[in-house]
């Protein structure tokens, strides 16, 4: 019903931006992918199906660069239900799984799955999604998540949303903001803001229903909450001076953010149901970019209190403040995985911003992209994968690199600069 | 004994003389005060006209600082991670303090950073940027309720390419 809703508002108000913005180009898979054969789905309804089922599934699982799909054209048949199974005739073309199933047409829209084997020769997981006809796509790359779980045993993140801030340049005069959400692979976007003030630091809340940003429409920076069900729109804070890096507690209470309007920038607290701000840090230097660790009990930020910007922790409980990261100088805007492990950052070395991982338990950094200006990581919510910006020429661009370095792609626009990418948390279908 | 016509004639001659002399007196006094008029007339409208003269030679001082506010431009530059005035950045200002402290006008002061970095800091450092600006107005003279900080970091940059070139013409604090 969430995404239903959502889907209507698209359609009413911005039918001509239905059109995927984002390109996918896989960059770098494993060496050893595991060659999978997704099978033209069956269709039982009226017409033509709406989605090509096993399209979307094959494209979700090349992304992952895990899984090499088998063309089309090589298989000799195309089962959709187990009787039609042949397991020589997958066993000839080399595919170690088979993916088959059927979209049934009711009230609802319905996909039966199941997934074989050929090495085993047995059906090794089955199962069923129900939804709107109008998230076939999305229920698909929930049958992804499913298959993705079941050979890699790391839940999948395909049935997620991505959010992210689109620019068109314009050298005679002001720029073009918009800020956009769309399905994990980039289709389906839909705006949600658009204009020629800034829009920055788009964030999820923790339950994936609502997200917060940046907006300078009214010529000054304000915190912004936006429902992605209702569509309404609140600001949140007006304050001189700067309002930004808004980040939702776990719990969603409470939201963090950066304020200046007692002289220099400061990380605060806003009791989303009180109003009551609450400041954190007191301290000449910058100190922003706060984000949550998992359990909400301590917050990272970044701050130039050592004389250059570091990663620092707040301890909500005792009040204190801990510097932990030490390797290079600039090192800034933490995302924490769901595990509370991994933090993604940016990391400064030569001269040039790469993505990198700290994990806290070895206090071991390391550096995952090449690229000279890549900045605003995001965390898939199953830890696996980091989204972030950086440059092609003048534009920039989405890129994404497995935490363990083994995959990478992009996520080009058709058109323009994209930045800021927001990967959304799960949320129960 | 004088005779009558002659006692007539020295009565007229003395009250000719009288009125004659009260005559030349009224004309002295109106005289005077003719003279007195002219002089404050002229004083008035010779102090007028200086301080005319000296509004006019204001009026053009402040044009002519304001000329030369206008001509050192509204774009101040940074060094990379830095806050501090540069020395041209100095004189820029201080033209436009000269051109402030004679007139009434607010101003904005927009900072901006160039796109390395994080974009968050870089909010944070452009606002530092404009800051140093005001700080610097303020310091010299000018009320800082007159001056208004907003920070855009590496949003709306002027030049959109990568490397120095570019950059460079990015980390600036707009006065509007």
């Amino acid at each position: 019903m969430l995404i239903r809703r959502v889907s209507i508002l698209a359609l009413l108000f911005f039918a001509s931006n239905l059109h995927a913005e984002l390109q996918i180009e896989i960059n770098q898979g494993l060496d050893n992918p595991t060659p999978i054969a997704v099978v033209p789905f069956g269709w039982q309804g009226l017409g033509a199906a709406p989605e090509d089922v096993a399209q979307i599934i094959d494209s979700d699982l090349v992304r992952s660069g895990q899984f090499a799909p088998v063309s089309r054209r090589d298989m000799l048949s195309y089962p959709t239900r187990e009787a039609e199974m042949y397991f020589r005739d997958w066993r000839a073309i080399s595919a170690e799984y088979v993916l088959i199933g059927q979209v049934t047409l009711g009230t609802q829209i319905r996909i039966d799955f199941q997934l074989f084997d050929t090495t085993r020769q047995m059906a090794i997981d089955s199962g069923t999604v129900t939804g709107p006809v109008t998230e076939l796509r999305m229920l698909s790359h929930r049958v992804s998540d499913a298959v993705y779980e079941r050979l890699t045993g790391i839940s999948g993140a395909f049935a997620t949303r991505l959010l992210y801030v689109s620019v068109m340049r314009n050298p005679n005069a002001k720029d073009f903001y918009r800020l956009t959400l769309a399905d994990s692979d980039g289709q389906r976007p839909i705006v949600l803001l658009e204009g020629r003030d800034p829009i920055l630091s788009p964030t999820w809340s923790p339950d994936g229903q609502e997200v917060a940003y940046v907006s300078f429409e009214t010529s000054r920076p304000a915190i912004y909450r936006q429902n992605l069900r209702t569509g309404a729109r609140e600001q949140l804070t007006n304050f001189q001076g700067l309002n930004n890096s808004p980040a939702w507690s776990p719990d969603g209470n409470t939201m963090a953010l950066v304020l200046s309007k007692d002289g220099n920038p400061d990380i605060y607290l806003l009791n989303l149901t009180t109003r009551a701000l609450t400041r954190l840090t007191r301290h000449f230097a910058i100190d922003t970019e706060p984000t949550w660790m998992p359990d909400g009990k301590s917050l990272l930020f970044t701050s130039d209190r050592g004389g250059r910007p570091q990663i620092y922790r707040y301890d909500l409980r005792t009040k204190k403040i801990k510097r932990i990261t030490f390797e290079g100088a600039f090192n800034a805007r933490a995302r924490v995985a769901q595990d509370g492990r991994n933090v993604a950052l940016v990391h400064q070395r030569d001269g040039r911003y790469h993505i990198a991982v700290l994990d806290l338990v070895t206090d071991r950094l390391t550096v995952l992209t090449e690229t000279s200006l890549d900045e605003s990581p995001s965390i898939a919510p199953n830890g696996s994968v980091v989204l972030y910006a950086t440059k092609r020429g003048q534009d920039s661009i989405l890129a994404a690199v497995a935490v363990d370095g083994g995959v990478r792609f992009s996520l080009p626009a058709r058109e323009g600069s994209v930045q800021e990418p927001a990967w959304s948390p799960y949320v129960t279908p | 004994m004088i005779k009558p016509t002659l006692y007539a004639k020295w009565i007229s001659l003395v009250f000719a003389a009288f009125v004659l002399a009260a005559c030349s007196s009224n004309d002295t006094k109106e005289a005077e005060a003719e003279v007195a008029a002219t002089a404050a007339e002229e004083q008035a409208a010779q102090e007028a006209a200086a301080q005319e003269a000296e509004q006019q030679a204001q009026v053009k001082a402040q044009q002519g600082r304001e000329a030369a506010a206008a001509n050192v431009g509204t774009v101040f530059y940074f060094e990379f991670d830095s806050s501090s005035l540069t020395e041209d950045a100095r004189a820029q200002v201080d033209a436009h303090i000269q051109a402030l402290l004679g007139n009434n006008d607010s101003v904005r002061l927009e900072g901006h950073t160039d796109e390395r970095g994080t974009r968050e800091y870089n909010l944070a450092l452009g606002e530092r940027r404009a800051n140093a600006v005001r700080d610097y107005m303020v310091a010299n003279g000018l009320p800082s309720y007159r001056v208004e900080t907003i920070s855009y970091g590496e949003e709306n940059p002027v030049a959109y390419g990568s490397g120095e070139t570019n950059w460079q013409q990015n980390r600036r604090v707009e006065l509007k």
